[in-house]
């Protein structure tokens, strides 16, 4: 009898995924988590985004360590974390554009609000670099308030969590060396490549 | 606090939060329950200590949204036992779920998580809210009809 019952549970129910996506995107509508995340296939290969209720807190280069990354958030931030391609669809649409060439500058909202101190004056003047252009580590240092900071200023961008909205590919050493980059200096000279408008 | 993404709960404990509440009020209602389930676990989950059981915790849940349906149902004058619907199953599944809708509440829920969600008798008596002492009785209660009906 109870082997009966058993078995009977165990029968697959492929009903039961579709229901959780739903329960996750109905969160997701109705601001019930608080961050959202999906992965994404890019030419620089898969990017996991994740966004807050004030905008895109963090984007990573994936490769494997997605769990890792999700775990990290759950311990530092909240552990209130969802899969949801509705709340990440602002993003997805404006990098899908951006790695077109169909778009120069991202407009969705960022999440500032864990970017704080000399990290934050870096990273917004780094932000205000423009498409196609650069800026050399030291410009960036004084435009943050600490002329002489370039090196702190690159640890800075190192630890940039918005790769590529936040454009760090776009400071470059004053000799014109590449310098480095969170997702590897090949990802760099993509990017770079990208708003030249060479084919990648 | 936990460090556990919310999303790898649903994941991993999704298919048995289905199979409870598709055996507690059939797989129509199921839908409902099991997104009021997972969105007051989601509420509470920043609470839940590390040490929980889990699975155990979203059975509570899922326990009580089952009973709170079955109540509004049988308010409003309605049968509440659970509705079977005709989901492609295989036909002995079919029968054994037939006749484990037909069991009352208690009987049903102990059956479920103890076969099911395999639950020892001290788990059982807490997601149903009743004695260990009571929990045995319903599930051999439980499993005493089921003999006699299949």
């Amino acid at each position: 009898m109870s082997e009966l019952i058993v078995d009977a549970w165990h029968a697959p129910v492929p009903e039961a995924a579709a229901a959780a996506q739903r329960v996750a995107e109905r969160a997701a509508a109705e601001g019930r988590a608080d961050l959202y995340y999906e992965t994404i296939a890019s030419p620089l290969g898969e990017l996991l985004l994740v966004a807050s209720r004030h905008g895109l807190t963090q984007l990573h280069y994936a490769g494997d360590d997605v769990d890792a990354v999700l775990e990290d958030l759950a311990a530092a931030r909240s552990p209130r974390i969802v899969r949801s391609a509705g709340a990440t669809d602002p993003w997805r649409r404006e990098l899908e554009q951006y790695f077109a060439g169909r778009r120069r500058t991202f407009e969705a909202p960022l999440d500032w609000k864990e970017i704080t101190g000399f990290r934050r004056r870096v990273l917004r003047a780094t932000a205000a670099v423009g498409y196609g252009d650069s800026a050399s580590y030291k410009t960036i240092a004084s435009a943050a308030g600490s002329p002489r900071g370039a090196r702190a200023a690159g640890n800075a961008l190192g630890s940039n969590p918005l790769p590529i909205v936040i454009p760090c590919h776009r400071v470059l050493h004053a000799g014109g060396g590449l310098g480095g980059y969170t997702g590897g200096l090949e990802r760099k000279q993509m990017l770079l490549a990208l708003e030249a408008g060479d084919a990648a | 606090m936990t460090a556990i993404p919310f999303q790898r709960v649903l994941d991993d404990h999704r298919d048995d939060v289905w199979r409870y509440l598709r055996g507690m009020v059939g797989a129509q209602a199921a839908e409902d329950c099991f997104q009021e389930t997972f969105l007051a676990a989601l509420r509470a989950y920043p609470r839940l200590r590390p040490d929980s059981n889990v699975s155990a915790w979203l059975l509570t849940i899922a326990h009580r949204k089952a009973i709170d349906h079955t109540r509004r149902r049988r308010e409003v004058g309605l049968s509440a036992a659970p509705v079977l619907e005709s989901v492609p199953a295989p036909e002995r599944d079919t029968t054994i779920w037939s006749a484990v809708a037909a069991l009352p509440p208690r009987q049903r829920a102990s059956v479920l998580l103890r076969f099911g969600g395999d639950l020892p008798h001290r788990d059982i008596a807490r997601v149903i809210g009743c004695s260990e002492a009571a929990a045995r009785r319903s599930l051999h209660e439980g499993l005493k009809r089921l003999r006699e009906t299949l």
